[in-house]
């Protein structure tokens, strides 16, 4: 039979708590940073693979490949302990003396979904009519000038619903952070479980953070987007 | 101020222009006609080096379009072109359609931008649609604002390719009307149309392609009146033939 009894009080409340406060305040730092990285990072990836120079196109074309085509944590553990070994050593020292676990893991997250991001914006991108290019160059604007200002604003709004789900990926790929150390929410979780042997108080916390982080990510994205259709809409 | 000289291009093995020497000077307005496929859109479009050219040189405004060391993008700011389908974009206001390349191109402040454009969707007859969006907007409308947005640049050549093909009928007379007022103004222009109405007020010179070849280049009143070549007889009655069967 059931020999379990459930003890909330552990996890909403003293120590443990605020154990699990700072596992969920890194959870957010890392998706954070890693989500507007990535986008970026995804921008310029895709604004590459569509390069008219072969070797930018052929370069970002191999970097998507690799970077999706291989698992997150293994990429994890190859910033966190084959990194080290072909960086500068200035780079490292600095690195070592701020929080290498958490950048490690940052940079993985980062790089893996910028790859995912890249494709979605280029899919957006082609589904720009090409006369909207020829007439942002026929104004004068160069290549990357219209991108800049003319095809990516349309093509991001159009990747909206892919890109949700990349952010919603990073949000709960973070918790492979734990394995190299990141003291984000599972780890926390984890440890809670095992100074208590509240597992299940514990995890399901951590359930509920991810939980509703998604659903955070999800209504600032659909807010945001709502505010771009509203203006659209207005008269 | 647009000067052809042995223009050549192909598409692969297709000749699209094929020996093309034609002189615009400034304040001129040149109509541009000939059968669907003739290589109109080609020619104007190389103009701005929407296409580029395979042999013989182009110069347009003083730039060499034959040279690879020619800016292209300084060329472009100075010739507007107004394109059958509008091509506006559509995640701006028109206000911001018409502001955005002279802010970011001649780096001129916001205000002023937004004072000119006013003064142009002036002239156009748009200035209630500001903030409007181009998808609220009739055809006519949204060409007049493509218009609007060509000429903030200053430019001193207009390209216009078939700027009312793609209208309904009722919306036709406003676009010509906004160009007929450009070309009194002096502004020299290509004018790729088979608006023959337009052709013989407006244009100072008309010129008829098929296949790639200028077949005829005349005054528009010779044209009309007494065209040389066989396929330009053939191309003006068919313009015509619909026309009188429209409006018996
Ligand atoms: N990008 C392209 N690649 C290959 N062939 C092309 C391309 N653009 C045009 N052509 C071909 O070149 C020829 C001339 O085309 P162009 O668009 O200049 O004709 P046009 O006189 O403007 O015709 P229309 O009255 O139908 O607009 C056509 O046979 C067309 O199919
Ligand atoms: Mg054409």
């Amino acid at each position: 039979m059931l020999n379990y009894t459930f003890d909330w009080s552990i996890i909403t409340s003293g120590k443990y708590f605020d154990w699990l406060v700072a596992g969920l305040i890194t959870t957010l730092k890392l998706s954070t940073i890693s989500i507007v990285m990535a986008f970026l990072l995804g921008l310029l990836i895709a604004v590459m693979r569509m390069s008219n120079s072969k070797p930018i196109r052929w370069f970002a074309h191999a970097y998507l490949e690799f970077f999706r085509n291989t698992p997150l944590l293994v990429q994890i553990f190859f910033w966190y302990f084959g990194s080290y070994k072909i960086l500068p050593t200035a780079v490292n020292d600095w690195l070592v003396s701020t929080n290498f676990e958490f950048a490690a893991a940052a940079i993985a997250l980062t790089i893996y979904t910028s790859a995912f991001i890249a494709e979605d914006i280029r899919s957006g991108v082609l589904s720009i009519p090409k006369e909207q290019m020829e007439a942002a160059r026929s104004a004068g604007f160069s290549y990357l000038r219209s991108m800049q200002y003319i095809i990516l604003p349309q093509a991001v709004r159009i990747t909206i619903p892919p890109l949700v789900n990349q952010f919603l990926n990073v949000a709960k790929n973070s918790s492979l952070a734990m394995t190299i150390g990141v003291m984000e929410m599972t780890y926390q979780a984890r440890q809670v479980e095992s100074y208590t042997f509240k597992g299940f108080e514990a995890f399901t916390a951590a359930t509920v953070v991810y939980l509703l982080l998604s659903i955070l990510i999800t209504a600032l994205v659909n807010a945001y987007n709502e505010k771009v259709l509203n203006i659209h809409k207005a008269a | 101020m647009i000067v052809f000289k042995g223009v050549h291009k192909w598409f692969k093995t297709l000749h699209v222009l094929n020996d093309i020497n034609l002189h615009v000077t400034p304040g001129e307005v040149l109509v541009v006609c000939g059968p669907s496929g003739s290589g109109k859109s080609t020619l104007i479009r190389t103009i701005n080096q929407l296409e580029p050219i395979n042999e013989g040189s182009l110069i347009v405004d003083g730039y060499d379009l034959s040279d690879k060391k020619t800016d292209i993008n300084k060329l472009r700011a100075e010739v507007g072109f107004v394109f059958q389908q509008f091509n506006l974009y559509p995640h701006l206001s028109v206000i911001s359609n018409i502001t955005l390349a002279p802010t970011k191109i001649r780096n001129i402040s916001k205000k002023e931008a937004e004072e000119q454009a006013m003064v142009l969707l002036t002239r156009v007859g748009l200035s209630e649609k500001r903030d409007a969006y181009p998808s609220q907007l009739s055809g006519g409308q949204q060409q007049r604002v493509a218009i609007a947005r060509a000429l903030a640049m200053k430019p001193r050549i207009m390209l216009f390719d078939e700027p009312t093909s793609a209208l309904d009928p009722e919306m036709i007379g406003e676009v010509l009307a906004v160009m007929k007022d450009l070309a009194l103004s002096g502004m020299t222009m290509v004018v790729v149309t088979h608006e023959m109405g337009f052709a013989r007020e407006v244009a100072h010179r008309v010129a008829f392609m098929a296949d790639g070849i200028v077949l005829e280049e005349a005054h528009p009143e010779d044209f009309f009146m007494r065209p040389q070549h066989e396929r330009a007889k053939q191309f003006l009655r068919q313009l015509l033939t619909p026309m009188q069967a429209e409006c018996p």
